[in-house]
């Protein structure tokens, strides 16, 4: 598939940005919201949020026909587009409620009332990923996204990604990390299992030339092959889905982002945490995991197959 | 109704008549128009609604070279429009013809990306998701004779190899053709149950080989190898 640098860039913030927000929502759930003054809290709602939008707008830039995208929440009883799509869109006024309720403090007067509102936040936030993940997931015709491995990895990025940043944030205004030093190091450690449960699940090709034309040509004990595809020229079919990389190349980006993006900010996060503290380790870590979401979001496109390609000359996909 | 068509893969030439009919007629459609790119450049490209690919199969004497015209399925189970967050591709009730409703679409790719036969095709100058309509301004117009009432791509075939018709009425040609010589679908294990079927090369009359002289021992030990071997 054409890895569009739009659609890239969407994915990692709007999963890191949503991924952010769940962790403030649990956090409060969880009590520890008290613990850090408003300010704090409003900067790290006001970083989730410009992270979520800055993805949710570069997602229209991959459109065609942009002026038709505020019909993209039409059909939410079956696409996951547009499930994704209306519920952010559905997001908006209930965070700022939420931020609302957090700065009247109303958590003192009705406290049961917040508790359940902090665990919405937290659900919906995960379910937005689930939705951005299943777009991809639910399409048959793509057997490398196909696999329940993709929205659970979509999840477990974002929520590491927003960790990442919610440790900095709370590093810097000089809060106590202690005791969230071992749940980070957690999360990117179970990003990275996922990540690798996912790989290891497309390995292989999964449909074959056979399964795109035997049918027909009813020819099942002879080898099928392609002689001419028809067209003179590059189509829109070749362009889109006919993205071919170099298996020395892919497995180059895949290394990459396995270092870059989960095994450096383990290895950084847990510097700053046991060995020697600076601040430093923790920007180095952001800005290395952000560069190798990119890396993995890039192969997520790269290596899936679409199985038109059978009718184009691959024998598999 | 469920309105498609059979493909016979035993008379089609692989002239792509069908593809020029096609855009001869669609570009000025209602689905039109089927933009071309550079067309008189060096690097020309454009939108089709079909598309005819060739393979080859089998080593002689049982080669065969098929011709594999390709054109949207009308699937039972369209997941183009399962997919679409616009409500720009739909499938009508009374006749199963999946359409997309250029007011509506707002140019994502995500319905091409859904489709396993490669059927919709992104116009890149009007933004707009194109595909094939069954020529669903021709099949209804009353103005034309009643035998010309099919999709121009059937009209036009030289060697008749396509049939129009609604799978719904077991009298019709298309579906005593598909029963009678067991049309098939592509890709049915994706489960979407594409309308349109194809008729498969039926099985050549072999030709009769004629043994010159005895094979001397050299060539007889080679074939005994051969034959090891590809066991």
């Amino acid at each position: 598939m054409h890895p569009a640098f739009s659609v890239i860039f969407f994915t990692v913030t709007s999963g890191a940005g949503y991924g952010f927000i769940a962790l403030l929502g649990l956090f409060n759930f969880l009590y520890l919201g008290m613990l850090i003054d408003k300010n704090t809290f409003f900067i790290c709602a006001a970083v989730g949020i410009s992270l979520f939008t800055m993805g949710l707008i570069s997602s229209t830039f991959h459109l065609a026909n942009p002026k038709n995208a505020w019909r993209a929440f039409m059909r939410f009883r079956t696409s996951w587009l547009a499930r994704e799509g209306l519920l952010a869109i559905i997001f908006y006024p209930i965070i700022f409620l939420y931020l609302y309720f957090i700065y009247i403090d109303f958590q003192l007067d009705y406290f049961l009332l917040m508790q359940t509102y902090s665990l919405i936040i937290f659900a919906l936030s995960i379910i937005i990923i689930y939705c951005t993940g299943m777009i991809y997931a639910c399409l048959k015709t793509i057997p490398q996204w196909n696999t329940f491995w993709t929205p659970i990895n979509y999840i477990t990025i974002g929520v590491s990604l927003g960790a990442l940043i919610f440790f900095f944030i709370l590093d810097f205004n000089n809060y106590n990390i202690e005791p969230y030093k071992f749940y980070l190091l957690l999360l990117i450690i179970s990003s990275l299992i996922t990540k690798l449960s996912y790989y290891y699940s497309i390995r292989g090709p999964k449909h074959d030339i056979g399964q795109a034309t035997n049918a027909a040509i009813k020819l099942k004990t002879t080898k099928v092959r392609l002689l001419d595809v028809g067209h003179t020229g590059s189509t829109f079919l070749t362009d889109e889905f006919g993205y071919k990389v170099a298996e020395r190349k892919l497995f180059r980006v895949k290394m990459f982002a396995i270092i870059s993006g989960f095994l450096a900010p383990l290895l950084l996060i847990y510097i700053h945490s046991f060995i020697f503290e600076n601040i430093i380790f923790c920007i180095l870590a952001i800005s290395l995991a952000f560069l190798g979401m990119v890396a993995e979001r890039w192969l997520f496109f790269a290596q899936a197959k679409h199985v038109v390609n059978l009718y184009h000359g691959s024998q598999n996909v | 109704m469920r309105l498609g068509l059979v493909v016979d893969l035993d008379k089609c030439v692989g002239c792509n008549a069908c593809a020029i009919a096609c855009k001869q007629w669609n570009t000025s459609g209602t689905s039109g128009s089927l933009t071309d790119y550079k067309p008189y450049g060096a690097d020309p490209s454009g939108v089709f609604f079909n598309r005819i690919r060739h393979y080859e199969t089998g080593n002689y004497p049982d080669s065969k070279t098929v011709h594999f015209p390709m054109s949207c399925m009308h699937c039972e189970e369209a997941a183009c429009v399962t997919v679409c967050p616009t409500g720009a591709s739909y499938k009508r009730e009374e006749d199963g013809i999946v359409l997309v409703d250029p007011e509506k679409c707002m140019g994502c790719n995500y319905c091409a990306w859904a489709c396993p036969y490669g059927a919709r095709e992104l116009d890149r100058e009007e933004g707009i998701m194109k595909k094939c309509t069954l020529c669903v301004d021709r099949i209804y117009d009353e103005n034309l004779p009643k035998e010309e009432r099919k999709p121009a791509c059937v009209m036009t075939c030289p060697t008749t190899a396509r049939y129009f018709g609604d799978f719904d009425d077991p009298e019709s040609e298309v579906s005593k053709l598909s029963s009678k010589r067991d049309g098939q679908e592509l890709f049915a294990e994706l489960g979407y149950k594409p309308v349109n079927k194809y008729l498969s090369p039926r099985k050549k009359v072999e030709i009769e080989k004629h043994e010159i002289c005895e094979p001397d021992l050299v060539r007889k030990v080679k074939d005994w190898v051969n034959k090891v071997v590809e066991l």
